[in-house]
């Protein structure tokens, strides 16, 4: 009844292209991001911060970049917490190294420097695609954890191996209660999708797509294969990099080599799926996913007064994600963000069925 | 003749590069002839295993043409099944109520898996087969319990000494590396027989050549997924049953085998001979990598240890995949873009 276009009319082309075409849409999101803003940080608890809302805020930045790749680019990576720890490690090294750098600055440069990472991994995907590439992405993997394991310089020579820098200090802002990080990665994150949204509506994004769609057919239409896959792994990786430096100073502390495995790289995959591939809104539902389902199976035995030990938890999270991403490959390949897409249609057209 | 010289040439440097490396420490002296002949194969038998992991990988490829990501779990769990029932029976009747297991598991992923996703593009299987790897790795563990467990296979574990007389010092061979090589061969062999005498193995490589001709001249396509899985199963035991008896059953198990794939790139994804060739020469070429390379490159680099092994397979494949993507012995057809 409320949720219609009727009476909005688009006499400009701009209008007609703007991102959210609907009124109704437009105020939602601006009420949306004003509740994030504005009234969050008033009642969430610190418990709610720290386990919930800030990895949520980070893994959604991460797999918005991986989802520009898989999604949008159609080149599979199952080694994409590789280019999290090149981010991580490169904002370590530049701040400990050339400490007046403000920490925007040294997060774009560790977002720059793991695109570099990312487009020299991406280089075999100019000779080949599918499974082959997901092996060439596993060497990236495998060897950044050799790396920033056994490399002493990275970690500035730290005996254990595992680095702690000190908090994220933006012009004198010391972003270290719950409270101030969560409002700085809100800020970070919204930027960044806001860039990703338009990345993806510009002629990158259609350059990316039509590779994904038909790589002989985009090359036929002036689409360099070259030049749209190496700017995929190059955006998703400054993605990542950006989201993994965000991870190791403002999430962890202080994190060890291990911090970015595969494991990462797989739940990084497990949200693109579970969200929706090729949709920045997926993004966001997967990575909601993926950071809640471990804390309810956690929460919820104990609820029903059922003791379920750690291990078995663990187990059955492992099961749980296993059986998900079969049943969502096979009955919604699109993932949340399509079920949210036909919700709001049917709600367009209530309470009429057609 | 040149033209062929020429285009093989990439593949051949680096072959080249590998064989000279393989031989450059007794060249120069690096190492005695038995350590390096111990270190030789030390790397083969680590092979062999790579192999029998990389050998369910290409049985299933072959077939259906999936990328199964899931081998892996696959040998875990046929592993701990095998360990959890040994405790209790005869370990012959442990590995064979084991199969039943992997039959009924092949069956389960066919049907559920598989068929609601029959045509769909390559990597959606891929991923398909994660989430199998994830929810076999959580299911064998509630199930079989998560400790380590060992699996006793009955041969003595005193190390033998062979050619002596040839070599100072002699070299050193575990008896189970042995067993282990020994029962490759003997799989290898049967499955050789089984994919070329049968009625099934024709039926099953005529499906692996064309998925609609197949099933045109009357051939039940789910019916040989079945089989296939089953078979790869079969492997995943024999896998498992080896590892488990030389280091124990545990999770890692499921992560080392992640070191099929390289081997799978090297040797092609549809070639038998291939994986089995791949797995040597990655076990082979990380050990002495390991041994060789690695003290120079940490004394150089100041590397706080080595542990090239973890990733000399996978720069080795992607060296590979740059200069011959269809692997050593693969179809040379293939999507280039």
């Amino acid at each position: 009844m409320i949720y219609r276009e009727n009476g909005q009319f688009k006499s400009t082309y701009r209008a007609d292209l703007q991102m959210l075409p609907m009124l109704q849409d437009r105020v939602f999101m601006a009420a949306f991001v004003a509740f994030a803003f504005l009234a969050v940080p008033f009642f969430a608890s610190n418990y709610l911060f720290l386990s919930l809302l800030i990895p949520f805020l980070i893994l959604t930045l991460a797999a918005i970049g991986l989802n520009l790749l898989v999604g949008y680019c159609g080149q599979i990576s199952i080694g994409h917490a590789a280019f999290m720890a090149v981010g991580a490690y490169a904002a370590y090294n530049l701040v400990l190294r050339v400490p007046w750098l403000n920490f925007l600055v040294v997060l774009v440069l560790a977002g720059f420097i793991a695109a570099a990472a990312g487009m020299l991994f991406g280089i075999p995907s100019l000779r080949i695609k599918g499974l082959y590439l997901a092996v060439a992405t596993l060497a990236a993997q495998f060897f950044t954890d050799w790396l920033f394991a056994r490399v002493k310089w990275f970690t500035d020579y730290a005996h254990s191996g595992s680095v702690s820098p000190a908090p994220v200090e933006l012009f004198g802002w010391r972003v270290d209660t719950p409270v101030e990080k969560y409002l700085f990665l809100l800020g970070v994150l919204v930027v960044f999708t806001l860039l990703a949204k338009n990345l993806t509506r510009g002629h990158l994004g259609r350059a990316w797509m039509a590779t994904r769609d038909m790589d002989v057919a985009a090359e036929v239409i002036g689409i360099r294969p070259i030049y749209a896959k190496l700017t995929a792994f190059g955006v998703s990786a400054f993605y990542c990099g950006v989201a993994g430096a965000l991870w190791g100073f403002v999430h962890l502390g202080s994190w060890e080599p291990l911090a970015f495995n595969l494991t990462l790289s797989l739940n990084l995959l497990f949200m693109i799926i579970i969200g929706g591939m090729g949709s920045i809104l997926g993004a966001y539902y997967g990575a909601a996913f993926i950071v809640v389902l471990p804390i309810l199976l956690n929460q919820v035995p104990q609820w029903l007064g059922v003791p379920l030990s750690t291990a078995t938890a663990s187990h059955l999270e492992f099961m749980i994600f296993g059986a998900l991403i079969v049943l969502f490959l096979i009955l919604e390949p699109h993932g949340l963000a399509r079920l949210w897409a036909i919700g709001k249609e049917k709600l367009r057209l209530w309470p009429f069925p057609h | 003749m040149t033209g062929t010289l020429k285009r093989h040439a990439p593949i051949l440097t680096l072959g080249s590069l590998l064989v000279v490396g393989l031989f450059a420490p007794l060249a120069l002296k690096l190492s005695a002839p038995g350590f390096w002949l111990e270190v030789l194969l030390g790397g083969l038998m680590a092979g062999v295993l790579y192999s029998l992991v990389a050998l369910g990988f290409v049985l299933i490829f072959k077939a259906s043409g999936v990328f199964n990501f899931a081998q892996g779990a696959m040998v875990l769990f046929a592993a701990l099944a095998v360990a959890r029932l040994s405790e209790r029976m005869p370990l012959w009747a442990a590995i064979l109520i084991a199969v039943a297991i992997m039959v009924v598991l092949a069956m389960l992923i066919e049907r559920l898996v598989l068929r609601p996703l029959v045509n769909q593009e390559g990597v959606a299987l891929l991923m398909a087969t994660l989430g199998v790897t994830y929810f076999l790795d959580g299911f064998g563990q509630t199930v079989w319990g998560s400790d380590i467990y060992s699996i006793d296979l009955g041969i003595a574990r005193e190390p033998v000494m062979i050619l002596g007389e040839w070599i100072q010092g002699g070299i050193l061979i575990n008896r189970d590396d042995v067993a282990a090589a020994v029962v490759a061969v003997l799989l290898v062999g049967a499955l050789a027989l089984f994919f070329q005498k049968t009625a099934t193995g024709r039926a099953l490589r005529a499906v692996a050549d064309d998925h609609q001709a197949a099933q045109s001249i009357g051939i039940p396509l789910n019916r040989i997924w079945v089989i296939v899985w089953s078979v790869a199963g079969v492997v995943a035991i024999v896998a498992g049953v080896i590892w488990g008896g030389k280091l124990g059953v545990q999770f890692s198990i499921s992560q080392v085998a992640l070191k099929a794939l390289p081997v799978v790139i090297l040797g092609g994804f549809t070639s038998i001979p291939g994986a089995i060739l791949g797995g040597l020469i990655i076990g082979v070429g990380e050990k002495m990598a390991e041994v060789f390379l690695g003290p120079p490159l940490v004394k150089m680099f100041d590397l706080a240890g080595g542990g090239i092994e973890n990733w000399f397979a996978y720069m080795l494949a992607l060296l590979f995949l740059l200069v011959r993507p269809e692997g050593l012995f693969g179809e040379r057809h293939i999507d280039r873009v």
